[in-house]
């Protein structure tokens, strides 16, 4: 499934990187400690958190993600839809809660790798 | 990192202290004080230590002090990277001159395997003082980390970043900890050298002293600049 299908079947606000959506996602990866993400997130996965600080875009292009989904409502830093939109790493929001989140992900198909 | 340009922005600022705090390693605190011999100006080794829980400790150490096994300590529980890892050239060691003289392939950005309380147990073990970064910052501090400052932590200070002023901080922290907070600039660039700084009266710029200081003993004192 491509990033962008996602975004519109489960009404993603995009903060960073619009153009860059059309990419496949392989599975799915939550976590809010980035030294978690950085261990166990596999290429092309969809990263769901909370965190909402420039090092997550780090993280992401270190891991080869398809993009990060900050949850709860959170809204990324400015410096963070900065370093995304140089990066081309997908910054999108989700008004729900991780738990419910993943659910609805798990659901389209988005399984952890 | 220029030790030059960090020695004149520090002596242009007025401050008389500094310590040098790199994530996860102390390597490049020498050359920094080099290159600050003869200005007058005091620059004391350390290191931002990332906890297991990823909450980030200050290690503050007298001038001199040989830091060599602590880094050892610290580099053994840094996660193992894989061989693609082009952040390493970001990581550079340098001399007194601004030179590079290598590259540091551990992996600094981590998070280390040691928990808070191994953290400053290994600060005080080498005779460091252990300072809790950025209370106030949302990721990375001890609060956001684990919630709330663990009162058994022996920390000696805890800080509070530039964001607020200190009032702003004392009203916001000063009823939850016991320990006295301290406000500096946690600058990752020159050019944010000086932004906040804390005033000590101190017999000598040591760091022993400024443990004194922060304990309020022998009439040495801590307060905001």
């Amino acid at each position: 499934m491509k990033l962008t299908d996602l975004a519109t079947r489960l009404d993603l606000k995009v903060f960073a990187a619009e153009g860059k959506l059309d990419r496949p996602v392989a599975g799915g990866y939550a976590g809010d400690l980035l030294s978690d993400v950085m261990a166990h997130a596999g290429k092309d996965d969809l990263w769901v958190t909370i965190q909402v600080h420039p090092n997550i875009v780090a993280v992401a292009v270190l891991k080869e993600l398809a993009g990060i989904v900050l949850v709860n409502g959170r809204e990324p830093a400015a410096e963070t839809v900065e370093r995304a939109e140089k990066e081309g790493v997908p910054i999108l929001g989700a008004s729900a809660a991780a738990f419910e989140l993943v659910g609805r992900l798990h659901g389209l198909g988005v399984k952890g790798s | 990192m220029y030790p030059r340009a960090v020695v004149e922005r520090a002596r242009a600022t007025g401050l008389d202290i500094i310590a040098v705090t790199d994530h996860n390693s102390t390597e490049n605190a020498g050359a920094v004080a080099e290159a600050a011999a003869g200005t007058g100006l005091v620059v004391l080794p350390g290191l931002e230590l990332a906890t297991e829980e990823e909450a980030h400790i200050l290690g503050l150490f007298e001038a001199g002090t040989d830091l060599g096994p602590l880094l050892a300590v610290v580099y053994e529980n840094l996660p193992d990277v894989p061989s693609k890892r082009s952040f390493v050239k970001d990581q550079v060691i340098v001399d007194a001159e601004d030179g590079v003289t290598g590259f540091n392939p551990h992996c600094l950005i981590g998070a280390t395997r040691l928990t808070v309380y191994e953290a400053v147990g290994l600060i005080h073990g080498h005779g460091g003082l252990a300072v809790a970064s950025h209370i106030d910052r949302e990721a990375f501090s001890v609060i956001s980390q684990l919630g709330f400052i663990p009162p058994d932590l022996e920390l000696d200070a805890v800080e509070v970043s530039p964001l607020m002023t200190f009032a702003e901080a004392l009203a916001a922290f000063g009823p939850h900890t016991a320990h006295p907070l301290v406000r500096f600039s946690d600058a990752h660039r020159p050019e944010e050298i000086g932004r906040a700084a804390m005033e000590f009266l101190l017999a000598r710029p040591s760091l022993e002293e400024i443990r004194k200081a922060l304990a309020g003993r022998e009439g040495r004192e801590v307060h905001p600049s």
